[in-house]
C-alpha cells in the first residue's frame, strides 16, 4: 500500500439549483434562436424543393424554376443597384452634415428627423410612391425619353403612370438611406478627435480634414453600412409591390412601363392566388432571396467585426 | 500620417526640422516671411446666402418665362449655386478653399434632398388622411359597408392582438438570450455564434419570415390556412433580434460594481440578475422593446401571407382571418371597391393612424430611454 | 443604494387601464345585431376569385351578413384563375370565376375530385358588360370599331390620331398622344372574355388565342380590376378593359355593332345571355353558357362577361353546407340580384335561370 497523499482538490462550489435552472433557461432561449434560424432555412428548403418539377402553368409561363427565378433575381438586383447608386452619396452627405458640418446643438435633432424616415412603414411608402412620386416623375421620364433616349437605360417609350423600376428604385433609396446614415454617422463621430484636430491645426480646410483623417478611417465602416442598406433594399416588399407595374421581362429600360419584377414583390402579389406547386415555386424564390440577404448581411457584419478588431 | 499642404496660398509654412535662429539666416527667414500676407483673403460671411438668393432669383425668372414645373426650377437653382459659389471662392480664396466650399454646398444639398421625401410624405399623409378621421372611422369596422362609411376598428384591434402576441413571444426569448450572452456566455463559441446569428437575423426580409410561418403551419393544417397567430410568429422572428441586441447593450451598461456588491453579500447569480441587473437596465430594455414593437407594427408582407384580410372584427388569434392596419391600407388602396374614392380615402386615413402609432411608440421609447437611463457616469 | 427611479405606480395603473379599455373591444356600432335580422346562420365562409365580381360580392356580403349577423363571408378578389385553383385545391368553399372550368385543362376533373367525386356546381350569378375605359380629357366621346379595339390592344395602332380611329370619330379632336394599353397582370376571366371578343369580332387584327393571361408582354399591367382602373385613371392617353361596374368616373368608349355604336349598359349585356346556348356535354348542375359575341343583333353589347359561382354539391360538415346554401340562395334571389344591380350595375338574372339555379342549390348536402 502506497502512502500517497491524494492531491488536495479545490472543492467545487456547490451549484445552487436556482443557478442551474436559470442558466439552463437562458441557454435554452439562446438555442431557440439558432433553431429558429435553422428552421427558416430548413422549412423554406423543404417547401421549395418540390418546385423543381413544377409545370410551366404554375410558373407563370416560365419553362422551369431557373427561368422563373432568373428574371426575378435580375429585377431584385437592378432595383437594389439603382437604390444604392442614389442612396449612398446622399447618405454620406447627410452623415457628414450630422457628424461634422451641423452645429453641435442641431446634430441630435437632425439625427432624429432622419431616423423618422426609418420609422415610416413600407406600405405608406408604397402609397406615397403610387399616388405622389410616380405622377410627379412622369414629366421627368418624358424629358429623359425625348432628350436622352439614345442611352439604353432611357430608351423609352416613357411610362405615363410613373410606375417604373426607376421610381421603385428611388423609393428603395429613401428607405435604405436612414440605415446607411445611422451607421456612417456613428463611425464618423468615432474618428479620434486628435486626428481631426491635428489636420485642422496644420491648416487643412474642413474638406481636406475629412478626406485625410475621417474617410480613410471609416472606409470599412462605410462599406458595411452600404451593404446593410443593400440588404434592406433587396428584401423590401410592399413598396415595390405597390409602385411597380411588372411584366416579368428582363430589360435595362428604366423608364418604360415594361419592368422586371423583384422576388419579394412577386411573392407578395402572386401569393394570394397561388396554389399547389405555384406556392412551392414562390417559396423557392423566397429561399433564394433569403440566401442572398444572408450572404450580404454576413459579409457586412464580418467587415464590421474585422474593423472593430483592428481598432482594439 | 502625412499632411501635404500644397505650396499655393498657405497661411503658415511648415518646416519639418526645428528652426535654430543663427545670425543672418534668421533675418532672411523673417524677411522672406514678411512678404507673405498674415491674413488670407476670404469671402464675406454673407457670400453663400447672397449666391443662393441670386441663383434662386435667376431660376425663378427662367421658370416663369419658360414655364417650368417645380422640379426643374429647384434643380436649376441648386445647380447655379453649386457652380457659382465655388467659382467665386476660387477667384478670391484659392482653389483649396473653392473645393471646400463646393463640398460644403454638396453636403448640405444632399441633406436637403433627403428631407424632401420626408416632408412630402408627411404633407401628403396629413393632407389626405386628416379629413377622413372621425369618431366613426375609429370605432366602426368594415362589415356590411358598401361605398362610403366604415372604419378601421377591426384593423386596429387586429394589429394590437397580433403585435401583442408577437411581443409576448419575443420578449422572453429575446431577454433571456441577452441575459445568456451577457451573464453566462462570455467568450464561448456558442455566445459568439449567437451574437453573429442575431446580427444576421436583423437582415431577414419580412416576406421570408412570412413564408416561413406559412410553410410551418401548412404542414399541420393544409393549404389555405390563415390565422392571426401565424402572423404573430412571423413578426416575432423579426422582433427577436432587435430585443436581443438592445437588451444586450443595456445589460452590458450596468456597472460591474453592482453585480459584485450583490455577490459579496452572498446573493446567488440568478437572483442578482433578476433583482439587481434587470431592474437597473429596465429603462433601456423597455426602450428596446418599444422600438422593436414599433418596427413590426408596420410590417405588411408577412401578415398579407398568413393573417389574411377580412371586413369584420375578429378577436380570436387562433381562429379565422384577422385584419391588421398595414394589410388594411394595402387592400383599401389597391382593391377599393366601387366607387374607388372612398376606399382610397380610407387608406390614407389608416396610413395616418399607423404613422401616428409608430411615431408615438418611437417617441415614447426615446423618452423612457432618456428618463430611466442607468446612471453610468459616462 | 439603488437610485434608479422606478415608474410610479400611478403611471403603471393608468397604462393597464388604457390597455384594458382597448382590449374590452367593444363591438363596433356597425356590427351590433340588427332587429331585422331573421337568419341564424353562423360561422365563417371563405371564397375567392373573379375581381369583376368584387363590387357585387361586397353588396351580397353586406346583405347576407345583415340578415345573418353571426355569419361572416370573406371573398378575396384574386382573379378568376386564382379562384378556380384555390377552389380545386380545397382552400376556399366557393369561388367566383368569369370563365367556366375547362375540360381540356383538366379543371373539371380536378374539381370533381375536390368535391368528393360529385361534379362541381357552376351557376351564373353576375352578368356584366366589360367597358373599354380610356383617359383622354380632350375627347369626351369615343367610338371604336371592333378592328380598332383589336388593333389598339394588339399594339398595331399606336397613336390616338390613327386613321382607323379617326374614321369612326369625325367630329372628335384626336391628339397625337401615344396610346398606352393597360391589361391585367393576373390570370383573369375578364381577360379571357375580352380576348374572346377580340378574336371573334376583331378578325385578323387580333392574332392571339383567347386566354386568361394577357398574351403580349408590353403595355402597362394592372393587378386586378381595380389595378387596371387606377392605371388608366392615373395615366395619360391610357386605354384598358374592366368590368363596367368599376369604371367609376372614367370615360367609356362606345363599340360598333352592325351599324350603330352601343354603350355598355346592363340591359344590352342581359340580351346576350338570352341568345346564347348552354355548353354541351356538361353535367346538369353545371349551368355554363357559350356566349355569341360576333352577333350583329341591334342593341346588343358584345363585350360581356358571365361570372359564375363555383361550389361543391357535398361538403364534409353541416355548418359549411348551411352557409354555402344560404349564401348562394341569397345571391340568386330577387333580393340579391336587386342589390347587385344597384351597387354593381349588373343585369339581373332572368326568372328561368333563377329557378334553375335555386333547384341546383337546394341539392347541396353533407357528404364526403
Amino acid at each position: 500500500m502506497t502512502t500517497t497523499t491524494t492531491p488536495a482538490r479545490t472543492p467545487k462550489p456547490r451549484q445552487r439549483r436556482g443557478d442551474l435552472v436559470f442558466s439552463g433557461i437562458a441557454r435554452t432561449a439562446a438555442l431557440v434562436i439558432v433553431v429558429a434560424l435553422a428552421g427558416v432555412a430548413i422549412f423554406l428548403t423543404l417547401e421549395g424543393l418540390p418546385a423543381l418539377d413544377a409545370p410551366p402553368g404554375k410558373l407563370g409561363g416560365a419553362s422551369n424554376i431557373v427561368t422563373f427565378i432568373g428574371p426575378l433575381l435580375f429585377g431584385t438586383l437592378l432595383a437594389a443597384l439603382i437604390a444604392l447608386v442614389i442612396a449612398t452619396p446622399l447618405a454620406l452627405g447627410v452623415a457628414l452634415v450630422i457628424a461634422l458640418y451641423a452645429p453641435l446643438r442641431l446634430s441630435k435633432p437632425i439625427g432624429y428627423v432622419i431616423d423618422l424616415l426609418a420609422a415610416v412603414p413600407s406600405v405608406v411608402y408604397g402609397l406615397w410612391g403610387i399616388a405622389v412620386l410616380g405622377p410627379q416623375l412622369v414629366p421627368a421620364y418624358l424629358w429623359l425619353d425625348r432628350n436622352l433616349g439614345w442611352i439604353p437605360f432611357f430608351a423609352g417609350p416613357a411610362s405615363t403612370t410613373g410606375k417604373t423600376i426607376l421610381t421603385a428604385g428611388i423609393v428603395l433609396a429613401i428607405m435604405a438611406l436612414p440605415i446607411i446614415t445611422a451607421i456612417t454617422r456613428e463611425i464618423f463621430t468615432q474618428t479620434p478627435t486628435l486626428q481631426k484636430e491635428a489636420a485642422l491645426a496644420l491648416g487643412a480646410t474642413r474638406w481636406e480634414m475629412i478626406r485625410l483623417s475621417v474617410l480613410p478611417y471609416s472606409k470599412s465602416g462605410i462599406v458595411s453600412a452600404v451593404m446593410l442598406g443593400l440588404g434592406r433594399a433587396l428584401g423590401e416588399t410592399m413598396a415595390v409591390a405597390m409602385v411597380l407595374s411588372a411584366s416579368g421581362v428582363v430589360t435595362f429600360n428604366l423608364i418604360s412601363n415594361v419592368n422586371p419584377s423583384t422576388i419579394a414583390a412577386n411573392i407578395a402579389l402572386q401569393f394570394p392566388e397561388a396554389t399547389g406547386l405555384g406556392v412551392n415555386a414562390l417559396i423557392a424564390s423566397g429561399l433564394v432571396l433569403f440566401v442572398i440577404t444572408f450572404a450580404v448581411n454576413f459579409t457586412a457584419r464580418a467587415i464590421i467585426a474585422r474593423g472593430e478588431r483592428r481598432l482594439r | 500620417m502625412n499632411v501635404r499642404i500644397p505650396p499655393q496660398g498657405p497661411r503658415l509654412t511648415v518646416k519639418s526640422e526645428i528652426e535654430i535662429p543663427i545670425g543672418d539666416r534668421h533675418e532672411t527667414e523673417a524677411d522672406r516671411r514678411s512678404h507673405l500676407p498674415l491674413t488670407h483673403p476670404r469671402l464675406p460671411r454673407w457670400a453663400p446666402a447672397l449666391v443662393a438668393t441670386l441663383a434662386a432669383a435667376t431660376s425663378t425668372l427662367l421658370a416663369l418665362t419658360l414655364g417650368w414645373g417645380p422640379i426643374p426650377w429647384v434643380l436649376v437653382g441648386v445647380l447655379l449655386t453649386l457652380v457659382a459659389l465655388p467659382l467665386w471662392a476660387r477667384a478670391v480664396e484659392g482653389s483649396r478653399s473653392a473645393k471646400d466650399r463646393l463640398v460644403t454646398s454638396l453636403v448640405w444639398t444632399a441633406f436637403g434632398l433627403a428631407l424632401v421625401p420626408l416632408v412630402s410624405l408627411v404633407w401628403e399623409v396629413l393632407g389626405n388622411g386628416l379629413g377622413v378621421i372621425d369618431a366613426e372611422f375609429l370605432t366602426y369596422s368594415m362589415r356590411n359597408i358598401v361605398g362610403e362609411g366604415g372604419g378601421i376598428y377591426h384593423a386596429m384591434i387586429g394589429t394590437l392582438l397580433v403585435t401583442g402576441a408577437a411581443a409576448v413571444i419575443s420578449i422572453p426569448i429575446g431577454l433571456l438570450t441577452a441575459i445568456y450572452l451577457v451573464e453566462y456566455g462570455g467568450t464561448s463559441r456558442l455566445a459568439r455564434a449567437i451574437t453573429f446569428l442575431v446580427d444576421v437575423m436583423t437582415g431577414i426580409p419580412s416576406i421570408v419570415a412570412g413564408l416561413f410561418a406559412y410553410a410551418l403551419f401548412v404542414l399541420f393544417f393544409g393549404e389555405g390556412i390563415r390565422f392571426g397567430f401565424g402572423g404573430a410568429i412571423a413578426l416575432s422572428l423579426l422582433m427577436i433580434p432587435i430585443v436581443v441586441r438592445s437588451g444586450e447593450e443595456m445589460l452590458r451598461l450596468v456597472p460591474h460594481d453592482l453585480r459584485e456588491a450583490s455577490y459579496a453579500l452572498g446573493v446567488p447569480k440568478w437572483r442578482t440578475v433578476v433583482k439587481v441587473v434587470i431592474p437597473t437596465a429596465l429603462g433601456g430594455i423597455v426602450t428596446g422593446v418599444t422600438l422593436a414593437v414599433a418596427r413590426v407594427a408596420g410590417e405588411t408582407a408577412p401578415l398579407l401571407i398568413i393573417a389574411g384580410s377580412t371586413d369584420s372584427l375578429n378577436l380570436n388569434l387562433f381562429g379565422e382571418r384577422m385584419m391588421t392596419l398595414p394589410v388594411y391600407i394595402y387592400y383599401s388602396y389597391t382593391q377599393p371597391g366601387v366607387p374607388a374614392e372612398y376606399g382610397q380615402e380610407r387608406a390614407w386615413g389608416a396610413a395616418l393612424v399607423l404613422i401616428v402609432i409608430v411615431m408615438a411608440l418611437n417617441l415614447i421609447a426615446r423618452a423612457i430611454g432618456r428618463r430611466y437611463a442607468p446612471k453610468t457616469g459616462r | 443604494m439603488d437610485r434608479t427611479p422606478r415608474p410610479r405606480a400611478r403611471t403603471r395603473g393608468l397604462a393597464v387601464l388604457g390597455v384594458a379599455c382597448l382590449l374590452a373591444a367593444c363591438t363596433p356600432p356597425n356590427e351590433r345585431i340588427d332587429p331585422d335580422a331573421v337568419g341564424d346562420l353562423s360561422g365563417t365562409l371563405n371564397g375567392a376569385g373573379s375581381s369583376a365580381q368584387e363590387a357585387a360580392q361586397g353588396a351580397w356580403q353586406a346583405g347576407f351578413q345583415t340578415l345573418n349577423p353571426a355569419a361572416t363571408v370573406n371573398y378575396d378578389p384574386v382573379g378568376s384563375g386564382g379562384g378556380r385553383e384555390q377552389f380545386i385545391a380545397g382552400g376556399v368553399a366557393f369561388a367566383g370565376s368569369d370563365a367556366y372550368l375547362s375540360e381540356d385543362e383538366g379543371e373539371l376533373a380536378d374539381a370533381r375530385k375536390r368535391c368528393g367525386g360529385t361534379p362541381a356546381i357552376e351557376i351564373p350569378s353576375y352578368v356584366s358588360p366589360i367597358a373599354v375605359v380610356y383617359n383622354l380629357p380632350e375627347v369626351p366621346e369615343l367610338r371604336l370599331s371592333a378592328e380598332a379595339v383589336a388593333g389598339i390592344f394588339a399594339e398595331t395602332i399606336t397613336s390616338w390620331d390613327d386613321p382607323l380611329i379617326a374614321e369612326d370619330n369625325p367630329d372628335a379632336d384626336l391628339p397625337s398622344t401615344r396610346i398606352t394599353p393597360v391589361h391585367r397582370a393576373d390570370d383573369s376571366g375578364t381577360t379571357e372574355n375580352f380576348t374572346e371578343y377580340l378574336s371573334q369580332a376583331g378578325g385578323d387584327a387580333w392574332p392571339h388565342e383567347p386566354n386568361g393571361v394577357w398574351p403580349i408582354r408590353s403595355g402597362e399591367a394592372g393587378q386586378g380590376t381595380a389595378g387596371v382602373v387606377s392605371a388608366v385613371r392615373n395615366g395619360q392617353g391610357t386605354i384598358g378593359y374592366a368590368d363596367a361596374s368599376q369604371a367609376g368616373q372614367l370615360s367609356v368608349a362606345k363599340v360598333r355593332v352592325g351599324g350603330e355604336y352601343v354603350d355598355p349598359a346592363p340591359e344590352a349585356a342581359a340580351k346576350i345571355l338570352e341568345v346564347s346556348e348552354r355548353v354541351e356535354g356538361r353535367p346538369e348542375v353545371d349551368m355554363v353558357y357559350e356566349l355569341d359575341r360576333a352577333t350583329e343583333e341591334g342593341g346588343v353589347y358584345p363585350i360581356v362577361l358571365t361570372s359564375y359561382l363555383l361550389a361543391c354539391q357535398r361538403y364534409p360538415d353541416q355548418e359549411t353546407v348551411d352557409l354555402v346554401k344560404g349564401y348562394l340562395s341569397y345571391v340568386v334571389s330577387d333580393d340579391g340580384q336587386t342589390t347587385s344591380a344597384s351597387s354593381a350595375g349588373s343585369a339581373p338574372l332572368s326568372d328561368r335561370i333563377q329557378s334553375e339555379a335555386m333547384a341546383i342549390i337546394e341539392g347541396i348536402s353533407v357528404g364526403r
